[in-house]
């Protein structure tokens, strides 16, 4: 399976990214920068964690606006698989690519720590893996996770079965509507969700919640 | 040459936590009274342009494209 990550000034996640595809998929992701116009044929796109440039204007904002991302919206367009983590989730959204918006925790405090999720829809090609309503952990970090989509947005999300993952057990992290961490496009083939689980797929880290995610989105046998 | 102030300030109903901590310090050092503070951004811009109504349609669609997420946001332009 190919995949490639996106490189933007700013992102801090990228290697996690890499590591973790490299080791589940057995092939080295392609890297695309910024300003690239054009993606390689791949099955899986990726964008990493971190702050790309620097939050200015609102998380997400600028990056959302850069060449490489138009690409991103046609190869999604075209059926491609798409996952954001973090702030990948909010160049995601930020490019319109997935509904809602990601504003400021309401303890206004960044977040870094393990929290919960419930697999909330199991039968999304990002989640075949687990079972519903599965409880995972996963590691956080962000300042600005908490999750808000207008009422008929929500309601459509909810009704549809695009909420894929959700804080469980009361660990959401930052105040996010519904307990929202993970959403799907309508169509299911792109993904954002605020924790990593790029950062538990291996025993060195403590645990391997996070690899079901990868091995569903790179269709490989667990 | 055309200059424009923007402002983009939250939606009602969406919940503004920074305003709220604003809310809290402004209590705290003693200005009471102060019902609500909603927090919001400015934008001063300068444009080489001299038809006012073009300019006002270029502001706005730059609100649009980048400058507020109108999905949370709401903004006006002025032009000064």
């Amino acid at each position: 399976m190919k995949s490639a990550v996106v490189l933007l000034p700013g992102l801090n996640r990228d290697r996690d990214m890499i590591a973790a595809l490299t080791k589940i998929s057995g092939t080295p992701p392609v890297t695309v920068w910024q300003t690239d116009t054009e993606i390689p044929d791949v099955d899986l796109i990726a964008i990493p964690g971190g702050f790309s440039f620097g939050d200015y204007l609102r998380c997400g904002a600028i990056a959302a606006r850069m060449p490489v991302m138009r690409a991103v919206a046609e190869k999604a367009a075209a059926g491609v698989t798409v996952i954001g983590v973090c702030n990948g989730f909010q160049i995601l959204v930020e490019a319109g690519l997935l509904p809602g918006a990601l504003m400021r925790n309401t303890s206004l405090k960044f977040v870094c720590r393990q929290v919960k999720l419930e697999i909330t829809n199991a039968n999304t090609m990002f989640t075949r893996r687990y079972q519903p309503g599965q409880i995972i952990r996963s590691p956080v970090a962000h300042h600005d996770g908490n999750y808000f989509a207008d009422a008929d947005t929500l309601a459509r999300l909810e009704g549809e079965g695009q909420v894929v993952f959700r804080y469980a057990e009361g660990t959401n992290p930052n105040g996010s509507i519904n307990d929202i961490a993970g959403i799907v496009n309508e169509r299911g083939n792109v993904l954002g969700l605020m924790p990593h689980p790029e950062n538990l797929i291996e025993a060195a880290h403590g645990g391997t919640d996070g690899r079901g995610l990868f091995e569903s989105a790179l269709g490989i046998a667990a | 040459m055309i200059k424009a102030r923007i402002t983009v300030t939250l939606k009602n109903g969406v919940l503004d936590p920074q305003g709220k901590a604003i809310e809290h310090a402004l209590s705290g050092l003693g200005f009471g009274g102060v019902g609500a503070v909603r927090q919001g951004k400015g934008f001063d811009v300068e444009l080489a342009e001299s038809d006012k109504a073009k300019a006002e349609a270029d502001l706005k669609a730059m609100c649009d494209k980048l400058l507020a997420n109108t999905v949370i946001e709401n903004y006006s332009v002025t032009l000064t």
